[in-house]
């Protein structure tokens, strides 16, 4: 993401009788904001951040696993209220996002697009969903299910990195987020915290893509890999070959996706399992 | 009490009166000194092949325990089948220690493990509660031996412990290990029920004194089951009771272990403790059921090289 300089100064800086509070952006996993178990940190423009290590990664894997059952098993309809709160207090946080170099347009855009996707959350199953006419006695219906837990190696912009969580978990999903833009990614960590998101439905672990992501690649209880945010080829490519290895979903879009456009239902039906019931009928 | 009773080691106390004044004779336990002392236990990190080689142990140390009401022969059979491959698709993960079901499927149990090495463990007298006449626990341990367990967990009359009945209950303990015959006794003490660390220490040495091969916290149908602390307690207990009457005793933690740390926490604390003549599946044990998957996900990851799922091993 283009870092613009901070539009304003701690005011305890300019205050001389406060000593300044200086914040540490934390990890967020299962709806906790811990520090990372390796305990290692990083500077990026000057703020100290959680370097997240492969431990955390497995931490996070838990609680994401831990909270999807009772997810995926919420009605949609109160999947979306929860969603449509995300966007409710996003608002309420605008400036801290804008104070943290984030366009005024793009928080705005993130926020319209939580609420396009709290619409879809009743709707999805109607769209990738449908009932088969068969050549038999049965009744036939297709049903979209959630994948389960998903790894995302989420892109450097807000916008980026809440147009691949969405589509993720409305539908009853649960991830963990490999966050390029820390400070952007844990302060929506910690509106998530405050708006009914379940603990461990979003986890967001920050750090090096390239440490990180390998280890969610491989992981056995990691049901799909979203790789938006990868921009190495080698990389990309090395991850999908470990993911092979379980036979996980792996989204890998073609390189400068737009995330100003129109999303489509592409990126929630990605992370869709079809299941079909097939029910007699006529007796 | 019995005679034949006090005839098992020499210098024990030979009357009710004298068992009290012993067991009340043992020093205190210093409740914030053994917190911290195992909470400081519980901090190393064991790591590589030590950690695979605590891990094999630790699976080996299992007892596979299913006490559910809901228990059918065909899931005694599946643990039974688990206990003896743990992990179907690795050869070299050893087999657990045994497998601890109610006395009703031990001959279910039996006719999977016979022959096989593995333990067949069978909880007896009024398990969990203990709350029945001798005669009923009497019968219920002979039922268990003679349909196949080689090893019995009994439970201690909390209500004649807490009421300051020694005597009853190092009776009933020896009238019990009288019943189980060549089966090794396990006696529980379900800790979470006697209230202090005192109590804890008092209870091992009865226990000990009364002739019981293991030493087991827990019955797992309490809200607090084994602890570090409490499990120190015992291993201190086990070592002092050996270094006096020269005959060595089991510890065995039961209920609330889940995961790998906690084993290990467990392993470090039982060298530290008594030293590796006890880490061994012949004088500690793990009575558990979710811990034996958390072993197996860990032993995977260090043969595989990456985090294993809980979707590629059983349920139970």
């Amino acid at each position: 993401m283009p870092k613009s300089p901070k539009t304003s100064a701690p005011t305890a800086v300019a205050d001389r009788s406060r000593l300044a509070v200086r914040k540490t952006y934390k990890l967020y996993v299962g709806g906790k904001f811990p520090r990372s178990e390796s305990g290692r940190t990083y500077l990026v423009d000057g703020d100290n951040v959680a370097l997240a290590s492969r431990k955390d990664a497995r931490d996070a894997v838990l609680a994401a696993r831990a909270a999807q059952p009772k997810w995926a098993g919420a009605t949609a309809y109160n999947r979306g209220q929860v969603l449509y709160r995300i966007a409710e207090m996003i608002e309420a946080r605008r400036a801290e996002f804008v104070a943290l170099g984030v366009a005024a347009a793009e928080v705005d855009a993130a926020i319209d697009r939580w609420v396009w996707y709290a619409g879809w959350s009743d709707k999805i199953a109607q769209v990738a969903g449908n009932a088969n006419p068969v050549a038999g006695p049965f009744f036939n219906i297709s049903a979209p299910e959630p994948t389960g837990v998903v790894g995302v190696v989420a892109p450097g912009s807000l916008l980026g990195l809440v147009s691949v969580i969405a589509p993720a978990v409305v539908t009853g999903n649960t991830v963990v987020v490999v966050a390029s833009n820390p400070q952007a990614a844990i302060t929506l960590a910690e509106v998530l915290a405050t708006s009914d998101v379940p603990g461990g439905v979003v986890n967001i672990l920050t750090g090096k893509g390239a440490e990180i992501a390998p280890w969610l690649a491989s992981h056995d209880d990691v049901n799909a890999l979203d790789l938006s945010g990868v921009d190495d080829p080698g990389l990309a490519t090395d991850l999908e070959r470990a993911a092979a290895g379980t036979l996980k979903r792996v989204l890998r879009p073609v390189s400068g996706v737009d995330y100003s456009g129109d999303p489509g239902t592409g990126p929630m039906t990605a992370l869709l399992e079809i299941k079909t019931v097939w029910h007699p009928k006529g007796f | 009490m019995t005679a034949t009773a006090t005839s098992r080691l020499s210098g024990l106390p030979d009357s009710p009166a004298d068992l009290r004044t012993f067991l009340h004779g043992l020093p205190g336990v210093d409740k914030v000194g053994i917190e911290a002392r195992a909470a400081a236990l519980g901090t190393r990190s064991v790591k590589t092949s030590s950690k695979a080689q605590a891990i094999d142990l630790a699976i080996r140390m299992v007892d596979l325990t299913t006490l559910e009401g809901a228990d059918t022969p065909g899931k005694v059979r599946a643990l039974s089948a688990k206990a003896l491959r743990p992990d179907p698709a690795d050869p070299t993960c050893p087999a657990v220690a045994a497998v601890c079901v109610y006395p009703a499927m031990v001959p279910t149990a039996a006719a999977v493990l016979a022959g096989s090495g593995v333990h067949l463990a069978s909880v007896a007298t009024a398990f969990p509660s203990g709350q029945a006449p001798l005669d009923v626990k009497l019968a219920d341990t002979r039922d268990a031996v003679a349909g196949g367990a080689d090893e019995i967990d009994m439970v201690i009359s909390r209500g004649a412990f807490l009421a300051g009945d020694y005597g009853k209950v190092f009776d009933e303990i020896v009238a019990v290990k009288e019943a189980a015959g060549p089966a090794h006794l396990k006696v529980i003490l379900e800790t979470g029920e006697l209230g202090t660390y005192d109590n804890v220490r008092r209870a091992s040495w009865l226990a000990m004194l009364a002739g019981a091969h293991f030493i087991k916290t827990s019955t797992g149908k309490v809200g607090v089951n084994a602890t570090l602390p409490v499990t120190l307690v015992m291993l201190e207990a086990v070592r002092d009771f050996r270094e006096r009457y020269g005959r060595q005793v089991g510890v065995k933690p039961a209920g609330g272990i889940r995961t790998t740390k906690d084993a290990i926490k467990y392993l470090v604390m039982i060298n530290e403790t008594c030293g590796d003549d006890w880490l061994s599946p012949d004088w500690f044990r793990f009575g558990a059921s979710s811990l034996l998957n958390d072993l197996l996900m860990q032993r995977t990851k260090l043969t595989t090289g990456h985090y294993a799922g809980p979707d590629y091993f059983t349920l139970d």
